[in-house]
């Protein structure tokens, strides 16, 4: 009997190796809680619509169901590190999607680098997440190329001349493009200095009464939205009448929920606008995610939506499951038409070169200022 | 530095003070009792936003009727909580008391992940978490006051006072210092201690909520981890003003709120570093006086 039974096992293990593939394992790896959940809430929002939209690869010539696993990182740089390892070792996934900050996107770049699996972040700007890895790609622009459009619009749009910078130690994010900023800033030859905070910091009044002293016309904040949307109204409350301007980390509703009538005027970069008309695929997308949310799209959606076709169309050219395979294919992917814009990599680089969008707060709701192309 | 300036940086960290102090009054009488560091505190300090929160949102209640629900049931949570995880474990080993308060502060903290969600609420007058005229600010000369803030150091003081009424004036307050000398003998007068020790755990529950409540009003939002930063915080104001001493908490909770302002504001360039001073501070103490600022050195009871 025990004999039968070790025979039918090997047997069963034999079928299930020779079996055909049945799934197409994609990995993804977000900020689903913690002080920056919005975002990957946000994105995860964008990869449920295209897989519905989106279900399945064709590899030689049949049509192979896409299973993407969904890991919760908490906003943690060693979480992050642990979701791309569990990602790869235990869930045998061939490409990663996230995450959506530079700090955790670096730290899972290391492992999926090292560990030769493709992983895509949706909106990860800071250079060093791509430098000197073969296997990581981004769907967004560069903060090197933020930063010079901030303090373009800073000083040509909003007249600033002074501008004090809010900077989150904590955040890979948040201290490169900040320096992009003043780089760009300084050769206009305007004025600025710099307080610091930490994440997750919600009490910013010693910071801004000791900012406000100096009489700064612009506030600059290239941090995450939570703690935009604290500085905003403390900055307000403390008498602040200048301007307030962000990154894209500014982009998510909660800054208008938390930041209420405070942020009202606030400008800041981001990838997407749903009036903004970045590519043939905008439209339809547009349309598609009201139907399916009863919401208005948003930058972050867009991007991951952008980040699961681009690995799809890689399986696709590369006719393989086999994760060099598809990020040989990802790196030569070529105008590719994706909701937030045209991707095309540029050779030995996972940077796209791509439009920015600015947008203005009006009423409570993030309105179209104007589209930067480079 | 101007005078203006220098009294804006006051009034900011009194506010902030006043808060921590609130909560740290709960680590330090739930110590003094059951010499347990009750580390599910700064949970239950965020469960008291939530409920207030939802006291609102969900069942429609005006601002004041949910507030002060929230600090009823956040005060059930806090004996309930004593209730099912340390009543049993009375007798173990301290450690082990200590090991399950860590348990229940994750178990608090995924619960709220999981019922309310990983995404910020944000409490503002629009979701009519209280009325527009708190947001005025009172101008005096070049400083600036919120409203919030004012109505914040007041609520502190009417609370602290209560505590103090409640702990030195009452016969529960009696019984409260009784206990935190010596549980059996205090048995031994007729004292119903696990009541006592119930009522410990929601006078201390109670003040987080207010102190969240408080907290949420200046800072608008409420996520599952609000209270981790402001609960650190507060134990390590409870730890240098001495820890078990509840004058000691106050004072603890005043200094840390005054050091961390005052040094963002002397020395702006390590602030991104502001936490990492709490620190500092408590290791400083820590080595000059173990026993905290106000803390009373006990002999261990063999």
């Amino acid at each position: 009997m025990r004999k039968f039974f070790l025979v039918v096992l090997m047997v069963s293990a034999a079928l299930m190796f020779a079996a055909e593939v049945t799934e197409v394992r994609i990995g993804a790896g977000w900020e689903m809680t913690g002080p920056i959940a919005g975002f990957g809430q946000m994105s995860w929002d964008g990869v449920k619509l295209a897989m519905k939209l989106r279900p399945t690869v064709k590899i030689g010539g049949k049509d192979i169901p896409v299973n993407v696993i969904l890991l919760d990182n908490k906003g943690d740089k060693a979480e992050a590190a642990n979701v791309a390892r569990r990602l790869i070792d235990m869930e045998k996934v061939v490409a990663i999607l996230g995450p959506c900050t530079s700090s955790c996107a670096l730290a899972a770049g290391a492992i999926a680098e090292q560990k030769q699996v493709p992983l895509v972040t949706n909106t990860a700007t800071n250079p060093l997440v791509t430098q000197n890895r073969r296997f990581i790609f981004r769907a967004c622009f560069v903060d090197t190329l933020q930063g010079k459009l901030l303090a373009k619009f800073a000083w040509e749009e909003l007249k600033s001349r002074k501008v004090a910078i809010f900077v989150d130690v904590a955040q890979d994010y948040v201290v490169g493009l900040a320096n992009y900023f003043k780089q760009a800033f300084a050769k206009f030859g305007g004025k600025f200095f710099e307080v610091y905070y930490n994440t997750g910091d919600q009490d910013f009044s010693a910071q801004l009464t000791y900012a406000l002293a100096q009489n700064p016309d612009t506030i600059f904040m290239p941090g995450y939205y939570a703690e935009i949307a604290l500085i905003s109204k403390q900055a307000r409350e403390l008498g602040f009448a200048g301007n307030l301007l962000a990154g894209d980390g500014a982009d998510a509703p909660e800054l208008v929920q938390i930041g209420g009538e405070f942020v009202e005027g606030l400008c800041y970069t981001t990838y997407f606008h749903q009036d903004a008309d970045l590519s043939p695929r905008t439209k339809p997308f547009v349309e598609a995610y009201v139907k399916e949310y009863n919401r208005r799209p948003d930058a972050f959606g867009a991007l991951a939506f952008d980040a699961y076709n681009l690995v799809l169309d890689a399986i696709e050219r590369a006719q393989s499951l086999d994760p060099v395979a598809i990020r040989d294919a990802l790196a030569a992917t070529k105008d590719f038409a994706g909701v937030a814009g045209m991707i095309s990599f540029p050779s030995d680089s996972g940077d796209p070169i791509k439009p920015a969008v600015i947008i203005q707060i009006k009423n409570g709701k993030p309105e179209l200022k104007t589209v930067v192309r480079p | 530095m101007r005078l203006s300036d220098f009294v804006q940086h006051l009034i900011n960290a009194f506010s902030l003070g006043g808060i921590y102090a609130l909560i740290a009054i709960g680590y330090t009488m739930v110590y003094g009792i059951l010499r347990l560091i009750n580390f599910a505190h700064g949970d239950i300090f965020t469960y008291g936003i939530y409920f207030a929160f939802y006291g609102v949102t969900l069942f429609m209640f005006p601002w004041w009727v949910s507030f002060i629900t929230a600090i009823f049931f956040t005060a059930f949570l806090g004996a309930l909580i004593e209730r099912i995880a340390y009543r049993p474990l009375r007798d173990a080993p301290r450690i082990s008391a200590l090991i399950t308060a860590i348990g229940v502060s994750f178990f608090l903290q995924n619960f709220a992940t999981v019922v309310f969600g990983g995404r910020a609420k944000s409490f503002n007058p629009q979701t009519g978490m209280y009325p527009v005229y708190f947001l005025k600010i009172l101008k005096l000369g070049d400083v600036r006051i919120r409203l919030v803030t004012l109505i914040t150091v007041s609520i502190v003081a009417i609370s602290l006072l209560v505590l103090v009424w409640i702990v030195y004036r009452t016969k529960v307050g009696m019984a409260m210092r009784a206990i935190s000398k010596d549980i059996p003998t205090t048995r031994l007068m007729g004292v119903n201690a696990d009541r006592i020790i119930t009522y410990t755990f929601m006078i201390g529950s109670s003040l987080a909520a207010i102190g969240g409540i408080l907290w949420a009003m200046t800072y608008p939002q409420v996520y599952p981890y609000t209270g981790m930063v402001p609960g650190l915080k507060a134990f390590i104001s409870a730890v240098v003003g001495g820890i078990g001493s509840i004058p000691g908490a106050m004072l603890g909770g005043f200094i840390l709120g005054v050091s961390e302002i005052m040094i963002v504001a002397l020395f702006p360039s390590i602030a991104g570093y502001r936490d990492a001073i709490a620190y500092v501070i408590l290791i400083f103490v820590l080595l000059v006086r173990p026993t905290g600022i106000l803390g009373v050195e006990v002999s261990e009871k063999v």
